[in-house]
């Protein structure tokens, strides 16, 4: 492997399935063979990330782009397949060491804890760490804050008393704190407005020139994650259909998915627009379609998509798509 | 607020709307005012952020404001009668019949231990004295018309049993049952995934406009609304700051606040620069500025907009609240 990479995810695949009840169970015991329910969340999955590269993963409610998240973050095991940081499994990594990952969740509500004071939340992460040496704590905090756009003077105060916007800043200022090289972020911006939301996206933005940090941007927004990310990763039921720089997977989408998806992003317009939307919605991952799991919905499928599962091919060095039909 | 047509022929006639609450700490005005005019099959958007006193409007207009809000002042025009005023047994007459509503989140709409026919065929029934099986023919045919695949199925199941777009499009074909004159839809898409959103927006504006039903679509997302809307009015702290024909609101709005909102999108032309954003937060209801509710975070704001709440202008196109409209050139500016 190249040593500019920074995250490696290979061929990675996630399946949950339900325990057998007490009924199936006794049916067994009969001969009746009954096999527990299961979901292919993420269905050999791969791609690279590396330093300072911001990637977007996008993809309907779900599509598994959260099981990804929590898989990198080693908050769930996976089923098969590598994740490597730095070219060392994150399975085998210190959990010192994994404190270059962090995260940024959708609600910062339920992920600070309410009954502690906001500055000394992001004060625990760097003491129980040891982040900085005791006497630059203090001096270090200031920075954090600053760089966040928090004024020092809020630190005393507990979340509850703060807004979304606001809330959505501690989040990040505690991954922050940990000095990261990576940042996976699960939709950080699809709770607030939108006037809080470009506030939000702003400080991504600067954050990342400042401090080179590499992103995993988990969003439904195409519109977020255009402007934001270098490279965008499309998937639909647990597979990723389309891969390659955003300018050209977005703007020029090759797979019938991505392009039914960037139809249907609302847009501002001047007047209505006329469009005809895809039909049908997302099949229950526990019954997935065969072959491509796109083909119920999609426009152009034929004979071959409902028994092959397309393999990914490169039309390029950074794309590449899953599809029978690109060419 | 705008003069499109003659007062007789507006379906829907909003005259000066406050909304207040009660609470423990003094009064709470939700709504301060607000003025609407609906033409029967218009399709009005309704945008603001969160806490600008959206859902708390259109609830009023059908007086289901939740405890303890009340309806302190103007009125509402629906048809001739003041809905502001009217009885119980009028309003219920009109509720899901002449006027209907969907809300966000359609498993809070529909009953979760009635079969989907059984509360279809109860709306019909409680307005119209129609035979069961004629009753469920029609609700057969309006689940057919909002796209729902094999709809005589779904008339057997229970709400649980379907996707969250499948409840979506029960609660509309719910809405459409007596062919209301006017729909109220509160973030009806919010909830649900773009494609999904895209074939609702879709079937909601194509049923609209083949019955000529009116439609007041309330959403915090301007890109959603521009795209169904023929007339985007904009709430900032519990007043529409900007009402008029969605072409020329969103091309050459007049208020900061709009201008705020167009920019604040992220548009594929200007990859990774700073988006434009609107600094500080909206003013809560407990503590409104003196003057414009907009001030302290307008760059336009002087003094007058500091100590003086601004009247409503209307420049033959969009009504508006603001004491300096942008002018030609700073929208200009905006897009460049």
């Amino acid at each position: 492997m190249s040593e500019d990479v920074l995250l490696s995810v290979k061929n990675l695949s996630k399946t949950f399935s339900k325990p057998l009840g007490l009924g199936d169970k006794f049916a067994n015991l009969m001969g009746a063979g009954r096999k527990p329910e299961t979901v292919r969340a993420v269905d050999d999955l791969s791609f690279d990330l590396r330093p300072g590269e911001a990637l977007g993963l996008v993809g309907e409610s779900g599509c598994g782009k959260s099981t990804v998240a929590r898989l990198i973050m080693g908050l769930l095991s996976q089923t098969s397949g590598q994740i490597e940081y730095r070219n060392t499994p994150t399975s085998q990594m210190s959990a010192h060491d994994l404190l270059k990952i962090q995260m940024v969740f959708q609600d910062p509500y339920s992920s600070l804890n309410p009954r502690m004071r906001i500055g000394d939340q992001i004060r625990e992460a760097i003491n129980v760490h040891n982040i900085v040496p005791k006497a630059e704590r203090d001096a270090y905090m200031a920075s954090i804050f600053e760089q966040c756009g928090i004024d020092d003077s809020l630190t005393k105060r507990y979340p509850h008393q703060f807004s979304g916007g606001q809330r959505q800043r501690f989040g990040i200022a505690r991954a922050l704190a940990m000095q990261p090289d990576l940042v996976i972020c699960d939709e950080p911006v699809a709770a607030l407005d939108v006037s809080i939301q470009a506030q939000i996206i702003n400080l991504f933005m600067d954050l990342r020139k400042q401090k080179n940090l590499a992103y995993l941007f988990i969003s439904h927004d195409l519109s977020v994650v255009r402007h934001l990310c270098d490279r965008v990763a499309v998937m639909y039921l647990g597979r990723i259909v389309e891969q390659g720089p955003v300018d050209q997977v977005l703007d020029n989408p090759r797979h019938p998915y991505t392009q039914a998806l960037k139809a249907s992003s609302p847009k501002i317009s001047t007047g209505k627009r006329n469009f005809e939307p895809i039909r049908g919605e997302i099949p229950s991952p526990l019954d997935p379609p065969s072959g491509c799991h796109f083909h119920p919905r999609c426009p152009k499928a034929n004979e071959q998509c409902l028994r092959e599962m397309p393999k990914p091919q490169r039309l390029s060095e950074t794309m590449s798509i899953s599809c029978h039909l690109a060419t | 607020m705008s003069e499109t047509g003659p007062m007789s022929e507006m379906i829907l006639c909003v005259n000066d709307l406050q909304v207040e609450f009660p609470v423990r700490d003094g009064i709470i005005t939700a709504v301060r005012g607000v003025d609407l005019m609906v033409a029967p099959g218009e399709i009005i958007g309704l945008v603001g952020e969160s806490g600008s006193g959206k859902s708390v409007f259109a609830k009023a207009l059908m007086r289901i404001l939740p405890e303890p809000g009340r309806i302190c002042g103007g009125s509402v025009t629906f048809r001739g009668e003041n809905i502001a005023t009217m009885s119980g047994e009028n309003l219920r007459a009109l509720r899901g019949d002449r006027i209907a509503m969907i809300f966000q989140d359609p498993m809070a709409t529909l009953n979760p231990v009635m079969r989907i026919d059984a509360q279809m065929i109860e709306a019909i029934r409680a307005h119209h004295r129609v035979s069961k099986s004629k009753a469920r023919a029609r609700c057969l045919e309006a689940l057919q018309k909002v796209g729902i695949p094999s709809p005589e199925e779904r008339l057997r199941a229970y709400p649980h049993q379907l996707s969250g777009g499948m409840r979506q499009r029960v609660a509309i074909a719910t809405a459409l049952l007596n062919k209301p004159d006017l729909i109220l839809a509160d973030e009806a898409t919010t909830a649900l995934d773009v494609t999904i959103q895209a074939q609702i927006l879709y079937e909601a504006r194509k049923l609209c406009e083949e019955t000529n039903t009116a439609l007041v679509w309330v959403s915090h997302d301007l890109a959603v609304v521009s795209g169904i809307a023929d007339r985007i009015a904009v709430m900032y702290a519990g007043r529409i700051v900007e009402d008029g024909p969605t072409a020329d609101v969103i091309s050459n709005p007049k208020h900061p606040y709009t201008r705020g909102l167009i920019q604040s999108v992220p548009e594929e032309c200007d990859h990774g620069k700073a988006l434009h954003q609107i600094p500080g937060l909206m003013p809560t209801p407990a503590n409104l500025p003196k003057g414009c509710a907009f001030a302290p975070r307008c760059e336009h704001a002087d003094n007058i907009c500091l100590l003086q709440d601004p009247l409503v202008s209307f420049d033959g196109r969009q009504s508006y609240r603001c004491h300096n409209p942008l002018n030609a050139a700073q929208v200009q500016e905006m897009s460049s």
